[in-house]
């Protein structure tokens, strides 16, 4: 049989391991397609790719195909997040500017305590701290809106500006911005670089956020459905191998080639191993799970994540137009994940949404196989998101 | 609003930035300005209070461009990407040329389409030579590693240039292989057993 060959776009970063490992570990092949990847030079261009149909699919920041659902940004196509690639992998730093002031009143860098960066980071400042990410539509954005709302640096405490990740060391050394929320390898890079160090991990703010999605445009979905199960049955086996411990060196070697993330894979093993240099005073610290790509059903798209992204959404941005949440979380495809899967035995959860922030160690839940347990996935600040609950 | 358009174009590269300018304003009344790559581009371009802006699609500072899109004083004006509507096929045509145009909401498309219509063509034509240079660049590479390969094995073997070049393109054939694949392959294990 001839190999189907699927275009993907993706942005080179850690969290598009599952794309790059379902190609190269043969997952791809043993459901007779072919990932062709193709690194994009931005977000906006794997949004174009997709929408223009250049590709079939994309690595996707997990807000991208809810904002367009409400109408944001400057192009709208209907687009279904069919499976969630990346659960965490976010990182916040400073500056060297913060980082002199903060080591002045004796701030530890525990890269942990969301509660205590904040204080720090509202007594040192003078003025709104502007931070620097990745894309508009991004769980970089809502993590850090989230974070400064319920601490003491306060809701008008930052601003937040688009930077691309590459350009971020100038943006610091210009003071275009003081900090930033980027995804691994980009906040170890500015490690290295001298250029910041590593305040917090996305996951302190958020214990379980959807990161990245595969995104396909939702009428190829409904057209190509046996394709599209191929692929995601595919992307399902490379994250379960990237969760494997022994996997990981591997992950490494084959993640830092030169056509994929051109680093060293000393770089990329720190979110992989969770194993961080914050500083370049070498301090070292350790975080559990930093990125997960399949433990606890990371893959399924939860429509209260969607929902979550959307409320929050709607309270920052006026021109959203506002359909009813419940519509707008459609975008994450919980039945396609579902239907698509089970044909592969992967176990499901019972349910499709579920109170976001309420879980605080390990829990079994009902499923399809009866052996699924979801991970902490807590808030910092204790809230509780309930999808039914919302005015 | 005046009649004047005012077109931003977001370039690095000096002396394409003027072949673009230089066919715009031949086409249509309008001002045009530059802007190389700088970690401030949103506030850069919003400070011109542009109609139009123009940029390469594979500039990596195409993502600052976004916050244009969401316009929140007053005074500033929402741009858009234009895909759907009757200038559609227009941006197509643009992103197959390589450059992404964002549009001031609410401009009518006979005022777009001769500023849209330059720059497409003369995108494309940078493009095409940007691609030729790659390709000469890469079969000029790929030469130099064939030519190192086959002096390994000219040494090694003790055989000539012809014979050396024959056994790898055999070698090529008999993997699935290209011949520049396989000469690389070649003077990488070469080079790590020194």
């Amino acid at each position: 049989m001839k190999r189907s060959h699927l275009p993907v776009a993706y942005m080179p970063l850690v969290d598009a391991a599952p794309l790059i490992i379902a190609q190269e570990m043969g997952f791809a092949e043993s459901e007779g397609i072919a990932l062709d990847l193709i690194a994009a030079p931005s977000w906006s261009s794997v949004r174009d790719m997709l929408a223009f149909g250049r590709v079939e699919a994309a690595h996707m920041l997990s807000p991208v195909p809810v904002a367009m659902a409400m109408g944001l940004g400057g192009v709208k196509t209907d687009l279904s997040a069919v499976s969630v690639l990346s659960v965490n992998g976010n990182v916040i730093g400073v500056g060297r500017a913060l980082e002199e002031r903060l080591r002045d009143i004796g701030y530890g860098f525990d890269f942990a305590d969301p509660v205590k960066a904040a204080a720090a980071l509202a007594e040192v400042r003078s003025g709104p701290v502007v931070f620097g990410v990745p894309f508009p539509f991004s769980m970089h954005v809502e993590l850090l809106r989230y974070w400064c709302e319920g601490t003491a640096l306060g809701a008008g405490g930052i601003e937040i500006r688009t930077v691309p990740p590459p350009l971020m060391a100038t943006a610091l050394a210009n003071g275009d911005v003081d900090a930033f929320c980027v995804g691994e390898p980009w906040g170890s890079v500015a490690v290295d670089q001298g250029s910041g160090a590593l305040l917090l991990p996305g996951k302190a703010i958020w214990g379980f956020s959807p990161e990245k999605v595969l995104a396909v445009k939702t009428e190829w979905a409904e057209s190509e459905p046996a394709l599209l199960g191929r692929m995601m049955r595919a992307l399902w086996q490379a994250g379960r191998w990237l969760a494997k411990p022994e996997s990981r060196s591997t992950a490494g070697e084959i993640l830092s080639r030169k056509n994929y993330l051109d680093v060293s894979p000393e770089l990329i093993d720190r979110a992989l191993s969770g194993q961080f240099t914050v500083s370049d005073r070498g301090e070292q610290r350790r975080v559990d799970s930093f990125v997960e790509f399949h433990h606890g059903a990371a893959t399924f798209p939860w429509r209260s994540q969607a929902k979550w992204i959307a409320h929050r959404l709607q309270q920052s941005h006026e021109a959203a137009a506002s359909p009813s949440l419940d519509e707008v979380a459609r975008v994450f495809r919980a039945d396609l994940h579902r239907s698509l899967l089970s044909e592969a035995g992967v176990d499901m959860p019972g349910a499709s949404e579920k109170l976001e922030g309420a879980i605080r160690h390990k829990t079994a839940v009902a499923s399809t196989r009866g052996e699924l347990c979801l991970m902490p996935d807590a808030f910092f600040d204790g809230r509780i998101f309930d999808p039914e609950a919302l005015d | 609003m005046s009649a004047r358009l005012t077109v931003v174009v977001v370039e690095e590269d000096r002396d394409r930035a003027i072949a673009v300018v230089d066919a715009i304003k031949d086409t249509a009344e309008c001002d045009v300005y530059v802007i190389g790559n700088s970690s401030a581009l949103a506030r850069k371009i919003a400070a011109h209070d542009p109609d139009i802006v123009l940029i390469d699609i594979d500039n990596p500072t195409r993502d600052m461009l976004e916050e244009l899109t969401l316009a929140s004083g007053p005074l500033e004006r929402p741009v858009a990407m234009f895909v759907s509507g009757p200038a559609g096929g227009l941006a197509q045509t643009a992103i197959e040329a390589g450059v992404s145009a964002y549009v001031v909401d609410g401009l009518a498309p006979d005022r777009i389409k001769p500023v849209m219509d330059t720059a497409i063509a003369r995108f494309r034509m940078v493009r095409q030579i940007r691609n030729e240079l790659a390709e000469t660049r890469r079969a000029l590479d790929e030469r130099k590693v064939i030519d190192r390969a086959k002096g390994l094995l000219m040494k090694a073997k003790g055989i000539d240039e012809d014979a050396a070049y024959a056994l790898l393109r055999k070698t090529a054939m008999d993997q699935g292989r290209r011949v520049p694949d396989v000469a690389e392959a070649l003077v990488t294990a070469s080079g790590l057993l020194g």
